[in-house]
């Protein structure tokens, strides 16, 4: 038999890391948040991410005071400037310029406002309507689910890429007709996952005898079903929050996500495309930023996951 | 079996629907009219008053959608107005370079993400499985425009090894296959690693390994087949974001595509070909999907009775 085998029969095979069951075991059951936070401390990815997510939020934050230069000013005469580490001598612009001469360390800094405040708000916008239409679908079933769901079933078959670039040229650019255009598009997801819960949890005991004693479906919905949904839902919106990054800077990227105007990681990246032989830091490093900050995303939505409940598989 | 088939087909032909009225709708909502895009702009009110009759845009909304799904019935989308040939025949000479583009980048997640989530999963909370769950973290956040502008960086102007734009030879596939197979890798890791965690639990891998069957036998025999239906349900639905990627790449790489021309028919206004485009891909998307479901029940009849 191959000797590797004997690790994946082993006790590591098991569903759960011991150290959360511990966690339980030790702590007092009834304080859920100490549980909670005893957990996450013991989570190196949840840490890891939510590190690098406040980095990024004060970078954003405090952007003008930490830019050494306005992100759209130019200087033509200093246009395609190597980062320091090409030129000794070229301290003045940390991470170079681009070819119009704008300081990319600082359009970096400035982009990093767009992706947080297009991704979070996008998310909790297409979340919203996600858990709304996923709690009536999954609570009322008959024609209000089916004309839901053929709705998801619907949009699932349409590219969003090519239904954002479609109403994006058709209504113009803008920073709200993009979040609004992003969250229409993005639903889905909640709307799948939030049925499903609710599909499972209206069978339960507790919520039948809520209706029994006569709580109307608004009461039953919102105080006994609502609850069951949340632990997805927030796992599901973390990882959306990245994806939104992505979708932003790829249309910012093809010229039609945010305005020209507004330094973006992705309209860089595009900017860059072309000089990529003469000026290869123009593309890469907002990528990077993009990169990493997404993968922050990610650490962290992982972490919570395996934080609020291991077994789940989103 | 027959009723199964039947049920997913009108299935399948009520999405089409709902897929030409949102197509409808939205286009018909734009504030610029084709009409003043393709007339001169010297043209007399009169002149597109003419044009607007001729096109039938002065009839109520409902009988233009009527003459709308009559006329896609019967294979006409209209008239491209960039290309000035039928807007259909426009996306289905494009459309073999997307279809080729799509498979070879399956095919490289599939050899990527198959192997690397099988490592993962026999050797869990080990270096390889840390390198298997990293590198799928890290392709699901890398933007894929961008792995393709790197690759060129790399690959084109680097090394001179291959071509960065364009479809002249079978070379200039690898780096547009490569970025867009990136965006479906991660996915496919993740199933297989957690599929595959599920199936080494099961009675049936014990049994295997009990009977002394090599490991290569119990893991690539009795653990991934069975885990290889859910995997292929999933990557169906996963062909949508396969296409919705091949807008970007394509425009990266300057690839021959749906994707690309429907970029440059939304910039030129082109909407037949844009309305064509949509229409055909998600077509695609959907006959792919009835095939898999079809292909599903067939293999496992529990799916049938659901």
């Amino acid at each position: 038999m191959n000797p590797l085998s004997s690790a994946s029969n082993g006790p590591t095979s098991s569903a759960t890391p011991p150290i959360f069951e511990l966690g339980g075991v030790e702590l007092d059951q009834g304080s859920t948040s100490r549980t909670f936070f005893y957990r996450a401390q013991r989570s190196r990815r949840l840490v890891v991410g939510a590190s690098l997510i406040v980095f990024v939020v004060l970078v954003a934050i405090f952007a003008p005071f930490i830019a050494p230069y306005s992100p759209l000013h130019q200087a033509p005469q200093f246009n395609d400037q190597p980062p320091f580490w090409h030129e000794p001598n070229g301290a003045l612009h940390i991470l170079g310029t681009d070819p119009l001469g704008r300081d990319v360390l600082s359009r970096i800094i400035y982009g990093a406002r767009v992706s947080l405040i297009i991704g979070s708000t996008a998310v909790l916008l297409s979340g919203s309507l996600g858990v709304l239409l996923g709690l009536l679908a999954g609570f009322f079933g008959g024609i209000v689910e089916t004309v839901i769901m053929r709705l998801v079933d619907t949009q699932l078959a349409i590219p969003f890429i090519l239904l954002a670039i479609v109403a994006v040229a058709l209504f113009g650019q803008s920073l709200v007709g993009l979040v609004i255009i992003l969250a229409l598009t993005s639903w889905l997801g909640y709307a799948r996952i939030v049925r499903g819960v609710v599909l499972s949890l209206k069978e339960m005991p507790y919520v039948e005898a809520a209706y029994a004693l006569g709580a109307s479906p608004l009461r039953t919905i919102f105080k006994h079903i609502f609850p069951g949904v949340w632990t997805p839902v927030i796992v599901v919106a973390t990882q959306q929050v990245g994806a939104m990054m992505i979708a932003e800077s790829s249309l910012s990227f093809l010229g039609i996500g945010v305005p020209p105007t507004v330094p973006s990681w992705g309209a860089m990246i595009a900017d860059g495309r072309s000089y990529i032989q003469l000026a290869w830091w123009v593309s890469t490093l907002p990528g990077l930023a993009l990169l990493i900050t997404v993968l922050a995303v990610y650490f962290f939505g992982d972490g919570l996951r395996d934080v609020l409940d291991p077994r789940l598989r989103l | 079996m027959a009723t199964f088939i039947a049920r997913r087909f009108l299935q399948a032909i009520v999405i089409l629907w709902g897929v030409s009225v949102i197509v409808f709708v939205l286009l018909r909502l734009a504030p610029s009219d084709p009409i003043t895009i393709m007339l001169a702009e010297t043209a007399s009110p009169e002149q597109i008053a003419a044009a607007r009759h001729q096109m039938g845009f002065d009839r109520p909304i409902y009988v233009q959608y009527v003459v709308f799904v009559d006329n896609a019935l019967h294979g006409d989308l209209g008239e491209s107005i960039f290309y000035q040939e039928p807007a259909l025949q426009v996306i289905f000479n494009a459309l073999p370079n997307t279809l080729l583009l799509g498979a070879f980048a399956f095919v490289f997640s599939v050899a990527v993400g198959v192997p690397v989530g099988i490592l993962s999963a026999l050797h869990r909370d080990t270096f390889w499985d840390y390198f298997g769950v990293g590198l799928a973290l890290i392709g699901q956040a890398t933007p894929p425009y961008w792995l393709g502008i790197m690759l060129i960086m790399l690959f084109s102007v680097g090394l001179h090894l291959l071509p960065s734009s364009g479809n002249f030879g079978p070379q200039y596939i690898i780096l547009p296959a490569i970025s867009l197979g990136a965006v479906l890798m991660p996915i496919v890791t993740r199933l297989v690693r957690s599929g595959m965690l599920d199936v080494l639990n099961e009675d049936y891998v014990r049994t295997a390994r009990a009977k002394g069957l090599r490991e290569q036998v119990v893991v690539w025999k009795h653990a991934l087949r069975n885990m290889l239906i859910p995997l292929v349900t999933v990557l169906g639905l996963q062909v949508s974001a396969l296409f919705g990627g091949a807008v970007i790449i394509e425009q990266v790489f300057g690839w021959p595509g749906v994707g690309q021309l429907a970029v440059n028919a939304i910039f030129s206004r082109d909407y037949p070909v844009v309305q064509a485009d949509v229409l055909v891909v998600s077509s695609a998307f959907v006959f792919l999907n009835l095939l898999v479901d079809i292909l599903y029940a067939r293999l496992d009849p529990r799916i049938r009775y659901q």
